[in-house]
């Protein structure tokens, strides 16, 4: 199967039930399929005026209590980003898909990019922390989707699913799970006296307990600064508790939050960082190094947010030689492996950024 | 028989109220307030969402569910909450800049869907939060602080808008027309479909300041005069109509709303 489609299993999988959206490729054999299916489970499939009205419609259906989500690409993602920043403040588990396609502005609409990395991270107005998950395969397409879902449920925020348009118009062989064979999780209901309860009071684990519209628990949620009740709060050290708040849930679980896969790394000469479709061209690259007789391994990067730093720092470390392959100018996960490895380090960028990807004969060139 | 006050669906020890003296918002919410008592509307089964400007500060005063959204997006919120839990009492406030300015395309949307919404827009003819901007209702040649030359754009006529964009039920409504006001709320959390009131408010402290309207009087006055029946307002021909506004009930019609039509495809959906 091809991996949007992976992509919708995976949501299903996981008790998705309520999708906006709003039609662009290369992400619209999402949409599609959540038309077909969804209504036959019961569950409701709206086609939206823009992004904007499909993220605002998958944060009510949230707090109405549904698992929801979108699907996009890069100017659908930046239409999001106002109202992902509310799913951010709120704390309202969503996921969404974003298949990342060559910009800038339309670009190269049909054709792939990884130069969203970044976008993921800060594409919003306001210092927040948000997962973000990158497959590279169409098995890692349902199983990553799965995860993205269990995160947003654990940890009460938005987690976005960025592959490539390589991975999402892939087609190999999956085998679907049978229900209750991977873990789905849902969201933490309260417990208690309704009176009592505060939307954005956490337990010791930093997350507080949702309810959902309609349940006997009365609650507000604001996008404004607001207390733990929910109620706007512009005091000092109300904000300072709730910004912070906000980067510590994820901090705090960071290391069950990060998810990397390496390939032949723990004796690297030659390491190759890579996340979504480079990482297939670099297991290639690194196989034949190897045949050449230099130690290559890849390392994968699954979490792109937060960053792998301690996975990278000690793969990297013992490397004699680290090369970044993505398909962005700028080299957006380079950067970040620079600031792991410090100015000394033996770092090299392999970049497309014309909507060709990069082949492992790319790669070679740069090892040399 | 009492009079419903609407007091238990208000936060206790929030008032006064932020609204400025004169503004129409506070008369808008307890029109609403005790539509809700009437009505015998539950807090645990109404969600009153808001967008951001003055109106969008409504939801801090109620202890109802409460979703207080972005700029012009609160509609889009409420068509998720409603969509997916259709037992829910779903009341959208906005001002002109939410439902019609920066929200324009959610309002034709919302409308289009025939979404089962109540949307109560505060019509104050400017930006009253970020100090007295035009709006897209500002009419041409009036003044504001981004037009202080006079409004070189005409304003939008929101309930015509959204009678043509399929809107169930629409009706217009003023703070000195304020137990009409109450009647029209309650038809509109009555009826199934999208539900437009459309309240023209003073705000003599933006807009009627630089219009020829310096005191909350003035400003009534103009709502008082101006404002003329339904009936009578389509009564009038064209040059008599000059300057004047219905007031009361302008579309009244039962098409299925969104759930409705989605059950059907539901239906059909778990046939094949």
């Amino acid at each position: 199967m091809q991996g949007n489609q992976a992509i919708a299993e995976g949501a299903l999988y996981a008790g998705a039930r309520f999708y906006a959206g709003y039609p662009i490729t290369p992400s619209s054999e999402i949409a599609e399929e959540c038309s077909k299916r969804l209504p036959k489970l019961g569950g409701m499939f709206m086609q939206m005026e823009d992004e904007i009205a499909s993220m605002a419609a998958i944060i009510g259906a949230s707090l109405a209590g549904a698992k929801s989500f979108t699907a996009t690409s890069g100017p659908g993602f930046s239409l999001m980003q106002e109202n992902l920043g509310l799913a951010v403040m709120g704390e309202v588990p969503c996921v969404v898909i974003d298949v990342q396609r060559s910009g800038p502005s339309t670009g190269l609409a049909t054709k792939p990019a990884q130069s969203d990395v970044m976008q993921l991270r800060w594409g919003r107005h306001g210092d927040q922390s948000v997962i973000a998950l990158c497959p590279a395969t169409v098995a890692e397409c349902f199983a990553l989707t799965v995860q993205a879902f269990n995160f947003a449920e654990k940890y009460r925020l938005p987690v976005i699913l960025a592959p490539d348009e390589v991975v999402a118009h892939l087609r190999e062989n999956v085998t679907i799970p049978e229900p209750g064979e991977l873990e789905v999780i849902e969201r933490k209901k309260p417990a208690g006296a309704p009176e009592r309860y505060q939307p954005f009071a956490a337990d010791s684990d930093g997350i507080a307990p949702l309810a959902a519209y309609g349940d006997r628990y009365v609650f507000h949620v604001s996008s404004s600064m607001h207390g733990a009740d929910g109620y706007s709060n512009n005091s000092p050290a109300n904000a300072t508790w709730r910004v912070a708040q906000l980067h510590r849930k994820i901090e705090i679980h960071r290391d069950e939050i990060v998810r990397t896969k390496a390939f032949d790394a723990q004796d690297a000469d030659v390491l190759l960082i890579a996340f979504g479709a480079t990482t297939r061209a670099s297991r290639a690259a690194a196989l034949e190094l190897r045949k050449r007789g230099v130690r290559a391994g890849v390392l994968q990067l699954i979490t792109l947010w937060p960053f792998a730093d301690k996975e990278v720092a000690v793969l990297g470390q013992k490397a004699k030689t680290v090369v970044v392959t993505e398909m962005n100018y700028s080299g957006q996960v380079a950067g970040e492996v620079r600031k792991v490895l410090g100015s000394g380090a033996d770092l090299r960028r392999v970049n497309s950024f014309n909507g060709q990807i990069i082949t492992p004969k790319d790669i070679l060139k740069t090892i040399g | 028989m009492s009079h419903a006050t609407g007091m238990k669906y208000l936060k206790g020890g929030v008032l006064p109220h932020m609204w400025c003296s004169g503004c129409g918002i506070g008369v808008m919410l307890g029109a609403l307030l005790r539509s809700f008592e009437e009505l015998g509307y539950e807090r645990e089964d109404t969600v009153v969402v808001t967008g951001i400007g003055c109106t969008g500060k409504a939801d801090d005063y109620l202890i109802t569910n409460a979703l207080h959204t972005t700029h012009g997006r609160a509609l889009a919120y409420a068509t998720g909450i409603k969509a997916f839990n259709p037992k829910l009492h779903v009341v959208v406030l906005m001002g002109d800049g939410d439902s019609v300015t920066i929200g324009g395309n959610h309002f034709l949307h919302a409308a289009r869907r025939n979404m089962d919404l109540t949307a109560i827009i505060i019509n104050n003819f400017n930006f009253g939060m970020t100090g007295g901007q035009f709006s897209g209702t500002t009419p041409g040649g009036m003044f504001t602080q981004t037009c202080v030359y006079g409004n070189p754009e005409r304003g939008i006529d929101i309930c015509a808008l959204a009678e043509v964009a399929g809107a169930n039920y629409v009706a217009r409504a003023t703070p000195y027309h304020v137990w009409e006001m109450k009647t029209n709320i309650k038809e509109a959390l009555s009826r199934k479909g999208f539900s437009v009131v459309e309240v023209y408010s003073p705000c003599p402290t933006n807009f009627g300041r630089l219009n020829n309207m310096k005191s909350t009087p003035d400003m009534l006055h103009w709502l008082r005069d101006k404002g003329l029946p339904v009936e009578e307002y389509k009564r009038r021909k064209s040059p008599e109509k000059e300057g004047f506004f219905a007031v009361g009930t302008l579309v009244d019609r039962n098409e299925p709303d969104f759930n409705e039509r989605y059950d059907r495809i539901r239906a059909i959906a778990q046939q094949c």
